[in-house]
């Protein structure tokens, strides 16, 4: 295949790891600043989405197969339902965080944390999984 | 030196946003596509360039400031590169320059440079020819 659009495969390959650094940081600073879970998830998703948009859909499913990436996906939203249950075993109510640690501050820290990791894993499973189903529609 | 340090960074501030200004209207006002991205180009550099040089100094040395430059580095990599993804895609779909001269001969270019043959060829020459007309009356 002809190498075309060199300079946009260039910039991509130097930004892709900037991208998905911004996402985690988003993530997990998101108990301090302005982020979160979904936002986070988006940025991940997106710089997937410019992946395939520059190499092509082959070359982003393999490094994200449409298999595993729903495997992952219903593992996020497993790890939110599983800390609210987690909760509730152990004597609080449905997503109580306070529980969670031997005190609330921490338990507070803890369940947050995970529930925004949930929520990320999942909206950014979500954005590759819609966006590679979409743009592989046309595939025979 | 603090008011000195902010009188700097308010006229940083303010030449950034004339330009951004400038650029605004000049993707109003342009004829076509490529003089339009012409005129965007301004608001991405100078402008957020100016913009931002004013805001690292009411940062200081600070970790604000590096985000800042950071933010501006990011700008210089993805705006010549999204310009050049634009301006591609209008040229490779057919999209001819708008030019002020007399309208260049459809075939005799073809001629010249058999390469330059692609798709979109014939609506573009009469787009051409008609900024012509409006040249000429």
């Amino acid at each position: 295949m002809v190498q075309r659009h060199f300079i946009l495969r260039v910039t991509t390959k130097l930004l892709m790891p900037f991208i998905l650094l911004f996402a985690l940081y988003v993530q997990f600073h998101g108990d301090f600043g302005p982020g979160g879970g979904f936002q986070a998830g988006v940025i991940f998703g997106a710089g997937f989405v410019l992946y395939a948009l520059i190499y092509g859909v082959e070359a982003a499913e393999k490094v994200a197969p449409p298999g595993v990436i729903r495997v992952i996906m219903t593992l996020g939203l497993l790890l939110f339902v599983g800390v609210g249950y987690f909760g509730l075993f152990l004597g609080g109510a449905f997503l109580d965080y306070n529980v969670l640690a031997h005190d609330p501050v921490h338990g507070q820290h803890l369940g947050i944390t995970l529930v925004e990791l949930g929520v990320g894993i999942t909206v950014a499973a979500t954005m590759i999984t819609i966006f590679l189903s979409f743009a592989g529609r046309n595939r025979t | 030196m603090q008011i000195l340090l902010d009188i700097v960074s308010w006229v940083l501030l303010l030449a950034g946003s004339a330009f951004a200004l400038i650029g605004a209207v000049g993707l109003i006002r342009f004829p076509d596509v490529y003089a339009r991205m012409h005129a965007s180009g301004i608001t991405d550099t100078l402008g957020a360039g100016l913009i931002l040089a004013g805001m690292m100094i009411q940062g200081g040395f600070t970790l604000v400031t590096a985000k800042l430059i950071l933010i501006l580095i990011f700008l210089l990599f993805t705006s010549p590169t999204s310009t050049y993804a634009l301006a591609n895609a209008a040229y490779s779909r057919g999209l001819q320059p708008l030019l002020g001269g007399p309208e260049p001969d459809p075939a005799a270019l073809e001629a010249a440079d058999p390469a330059s043959a692609i798709p979109g060829q014939a609506e573009s020459g009469s787009v051409g020819s008609v900024s012509g007309e409006d040249k000429s009356s």
